[in-house]
Formats: structure tokens, sequence, C-alpha cells
């Protein structure tokens, strides 16, 4: 086990976290490829998503327009804004190709509390992640969560 | 916390909580109101089930609901479609638990009735214990009557209902002109997102022909659209109108260029669409047909409100599922043209994922608008839901009743239709 690379990804992730739990949506959109998308499937043994119905495939442009709705005040789901604390743990290497690209899978808990009532996201997520000087830049993020095939409550926020 | 029900409310009578420009509040809270619906209503009424593309082959099914009873929509073997109930008649086993599927038969889980796609009762493991007492043909899945229309497949339990066709009435043309959408290919609904909101069923059932919340609700979407497009979308007191079709059926027109998707194709095509159209005519579309399918893509220019519980809404099938007094879960059913080009297919997903579902940048601030009405709804002894608005420009027509684009003219006519059946 390549203990340097596991923490080296891990940091990553919890920076990536810690940065969606304090709605520092600016630099999160900084933490991407251009070319990278963040989905969020509702079928989990979908694999074909850009001919699928997800409830989020964002390319670049749509990652902004996203932080911008939240960013704005004028959205009226996210008046007050909801506060989220996310857990990601059980962070496993599934693969690191030659050229540095690494597939990562771990596991997010997430909270959220809004108005007077929680909400519990509960996600497998799967990163592809490329190197970037000393770090990382997320190419691919797919969330799967649990509940994906059942309904789910508004999320104001970026999981 | 809920509002009160008192006994001089239970003893109101229902035509007094209707009235021509208003209804009682107790319509979004009171329980016992509630379960007269589920039966005056859900049992005594066409309702929608499933899309024909969501059960395309004999075997494929889906689980829904009628009301608050679970069923299942099958295709059989012979290609009719059937509505049964989701109940072994054993001792009442669901037989299915997924969502849709494909299966030869339908076999319980507990102790293995098997019974045929069109509901009959085939096998019964172990029947000694039975002798000859048992009589399977008197035990089949019970079934609901079933018609369909423009590919919409209805239910009812009411047997002696007069015919979809006639329920439908006017709204039957507006289907046809919905189904457009396919641009010559089959609709295909391909998936759907689902969601709850804490509220009756019958605001989100008013919300479909709501333009007047449109700007301010779904402002932030509206500022992640080009300027061409938040310009198509500003159509209240725009040409537009709102018409009651009858039974409690509504269409409401937003863009009147796009109520036919096949007139008028020369004229210019929507900068957000020259990409695409583009890339279909280097798939070597003819030029017709690009701008036929560059039209499906964008979608009707209006939303078709279908009592009690469907509505063909610009781009999409918006399916109602009443859980509760206070509660109710929704299906935004996305509509693609089956066998079409990938790249309109795409762009269709990814508008829908745009604006639609609990990530969209459009229904989670319906569903918190619906969410405080439920909760205001809370506050008040003998307050009323004021639906007045457009009444004084309100016309008649062939079809019914007309009133400009940000009229309640849909909603009088649902409840007026919900008091009929309440009252029947």
């Amino acid at each position: 086990m390549n203990l340097p690379l596991l923490n080296s990804v891990t940091a990553f992730l919890w920076t990536e976290a810690d940065l969606l739990d304090h709605a520092e949506y600016d630099a999160w959109l900084d933490l991407w490829t251009p070319d990278g998308l963040y989905i969020v499937p509702i079928d989990p043994n979908a694999h074909d998503f850009a001919n699928t119905l997800n409830y989020a495939h964002d390319d670049a442009d749509m990652r902004s327009k996203r932080v911008t709705r939240l960013q704005s005040g004028h959205s009226v789901s996210t008046l007050p804004a909801a506060r989220t604390v996310r857990g990601v743990s059980r962070i496993r290497i599934l693969d690191q190709a030659a050229d540095g690209k690494v597939t990562v899978r771990g596991a997010q808990d997430l909270r959220d509390f809004r108005k007077d009532v929680y909400h519990q996201h509960t996600a497998d997520i799967t990163w592809t992640l490329v190197p970037h000087g000393d770090g990382w830049r997320i190419e691919r993020k797919v969330i799967r969560l649990i509940n994906s095939l059942d309904t789910l409550s508004t999320l104001g926020y970026i999981l | 916390m809920n509002a009160p029900t008192s006994p001089d409310l239970l003893k109101r009578p229902l035509a007094d909580l209707v009235r021509e420009d208003r209804v009682h509040t107790s319509l979004y809270t009171d329980p016992a109101l509630f379960e007269a619906e589920m039966d005056r209503i859900f049992k005594n009424t066409w309702v929608w089930v499933a899309h024909e593309s969501e059960i395309p082959q004999p075997g494929h099914y889906k689980t829904h609901w009628v009301g608050r009873e679970p069923v299942i929509v099958v295709r059989d073997r012979n290609q009719a479609f059937r509505v049964l109930l989701n109940r072994c008649r054993h001792r009442a086993a669901t037989l299915c638990e997924h969502k849709k599927g494909k299966a030869a038969s339908f076999v319980c889980p507990y102790h293995g009735w098997a019974y045929a796609l069109d509901g009959s009762l085939r096998g019964v493991p172990h029947p000694e214990s039975y002798a000859d007492t048992l009589n399977k043909a008197e035990l089949p899945l019970v079934s609901l009557r079933v018609e369909s229309y423009a590919g919409m497949i209805f239910a009812t339990f009411k047997d002696d209902i007069e015919p979809l066709a006639d329920f439908l009435g006017p709204a039957k043309k507006w289907m046809d002109l919905f189904m457009k959408q396919g641009a010559g290919y089959p609709i295909k609904v391909p998936g759907e997102h689902r969601f709850r909101f804490p509220g009756n069923w019958k605001i989100q059932l008013e919300n479909t022909t709501d333009a007047y919340h449109f700007p301010l609700v779904h402002k932030s979407f509206l500022g992640s659209v080009d300027p061409q497009t938040e310009r198509m979308l500003d159509f209240v007191g725009g040409p537009g109108y709102v018409e009651d079709l009858g039974n409690g059926h509504s269409v409401m027109v937003m863009i009147p260029e796009l109520v036919d998707l096949e007139a008028n194709l020369d004229d210019p095509i929507p900068e957000r669409f020259e990409e695409l159209a583009q890339q279909l005519r280097a798939e070597g579309h003819d030029e017709q047909q690009v701008r036929r399918i560059v039209r499906a893509v964008g979608g009707s220019g209006f939303n078709l409100n279908l009592f009690p519980n469907v509505a063909c809404s610009m781009a999409f099938f918006r399916v109602l599922q009443p859980v509760s007094v206070k509660e109710t879960e929704i299906h935004h059913a996305v509509i693609t043209m089956d066998g079409g080009p990938d790249v309109a297919n795409q762009a269709r997903l990814r508008l829908h994922e745009h604006f639609q579902g609990p990530m969209g940048f459009g229904t989670p601030d319906d569903s918190e608008a619906w969410e405080r009405v439920q909760k205001g709804s809370q506050a008040g002894e003998d307050l009323w839901i004021m639906l007045n608005r457009g009444l004084p420009g309100e016309r008649v027509t062939p079809d019914g009743k007309v009133s400009d684009v940000s009229a309640e003219t849909g909603m009088r006519a649902a409840y007026q239709q919900w008091l009929k059946l309440m009252t029947a």
C-alpha cells in the first residue's frame, strides 16, 4: 500500500470537503480541470452518464452557474442557506495510471440542517484526480447517493 | 399545530369550501378532507399511471399508485396494458418491490402463488391442502379499467366511468400538440427525478398553470440562461393565456409561437440551439428535420394540466402522488426521441437537469414556496386561498373559459372538478 499517495489524496479530498462545508465555492471551482465533470447519477448502475438522466451532470460552465446561483441571493430555497457538515472516509485508491492519474473511492456522510429539519445524504463517491504540482485536480467526481433511485429532498448546496 | 378542525368546520357543507374565486384553507390542512379525496377523487376518476414507453415490450412493468393503492402497470403478452393491485390474493403480500423491471409472471415471495401478466392466478404450490375448495379463477390480481391516449396510460377503479377520450375532451388536441416533441420519432421516457415536499398535493396542482410566480421564484434560473432565452421566458403580461378545458383540465400557453412545434419551421433558430443545429446538419439531417429536432429539444410553449395527477409541462411530464394531507411526492419524467440523434437527446437531458429535480435551478425554489404555503396555512381560524386573479377579463370560448396568462383560471377549473367529485 502506497501510504504517501493515500495521505496526499486524502488530504486533498478533505480539503475539498472543508471548502464545500464552508461554502468556499470559488476555491472549489479552482480544484477542477477545465474539462472536468461533476456527476450525480440517478441510476447507481449507469455508466454512460452523457446519455442518461442524472440529478447533475456539470461541465465547467454548469459548475460555475451552480455556484453563481448559490451565491446570488435570488434562490429562495437557499435563504437561509443550509449548514452542512460532511465526513469523507473509507478512502481507497482503486488505480494509479502511469501518467499519475488516480481513481479513488470513498464514503461521504453529509448532514444538513435548515430551518428546523435535519437531512442526511449518504453517498459512495468515485473521484478521478490528475496530478497538479504537489497536489491534485479533479477530472471527474461521481456521487452515488444510496437513495438515488428514491425521493430526494432539495440539495441547496454542493455535494 | 394543525389548523383547528373544529366541529363547526367539519359540519360545513363542502360546497361552502369552494367558491367561484377562492377555496378554504382546510383543503390544504384537513386530514379528514384528504381521506375523503383519496376515496371520492382518486377512486372515482381516471388517474395517470404510466407513459407507454416505460413498458415497451410484453413483460415490462412499473409500479405506481392509484390514490394510495400500490399497483403494477404491465404490458401483457398480447400487448395490452394492465393495471393490477400489487397485492397477493392469498395473504396480501406485495408482489413487486422494484420500481420497474421485466417479468414472465408475478410470483409472490411469501408462499409462491404465481400470476400471469394479465393477473390471472396460475399456480398455487402444494394445492392438496385446499382439496377442491380453491377456485383459482376467483382469485386473480384485482385489475383496474385501463385506457390510453397519445401514449399516456390511465386507470380507474370506477367501472362505469365515461371513456377516457370523453373525460379528456378538449385536452386531447393539446396532448397531440405536446407529443410533437418526438420530431417524428416515438416519444420515450428514459428516466425521471423524484422528490417530496412537505405540502398538500393541490398546492403543486395549482402551480402547473401559475405563470405569476415565474419571474420571482425562478429568478436564479433566469440568471443562468442566455438573454434571448430569458426574454422568451418573460411571458407574464404577454400574449399567452390560460384556458379552462373542462373536467378540471386546463392549459397555460406561455409562448404562443411554440404551441405547434411544426408551424413556421423557417423562423430563425434560437441562438442557444445554433451549435446543436450545426451538429445535426453535419450528421446529414435535412434542414426541415434539423429544425423539427431543434424545436423538439426546446419543448412546447405550454403547460397542460390533466386533473387530478399529471401534467404535460413544456418539456416533461409531471406526476403528482399524494402521500398525506401535508406531504406529496412528485416525479418529473424527461422526454426524449426514441432513436433520435444522440446529440439532440443529450441536449434534452442536460436541459432537464438544469431546471428540474432536487439539484435543478428551478424545482427547489418551487418546492420552497409550496412548503411555505403549507406552513402559512397553519395560521388563521377561517381564512381563504384567493383564486380571483384574472376573473375580470375572463371570457367564454368553445372549449371553456380563457383569461390572461397569469390568471388563476386553471386553479378555478381544478377546484370546480374537485367539488363535483367530492359531492357526487
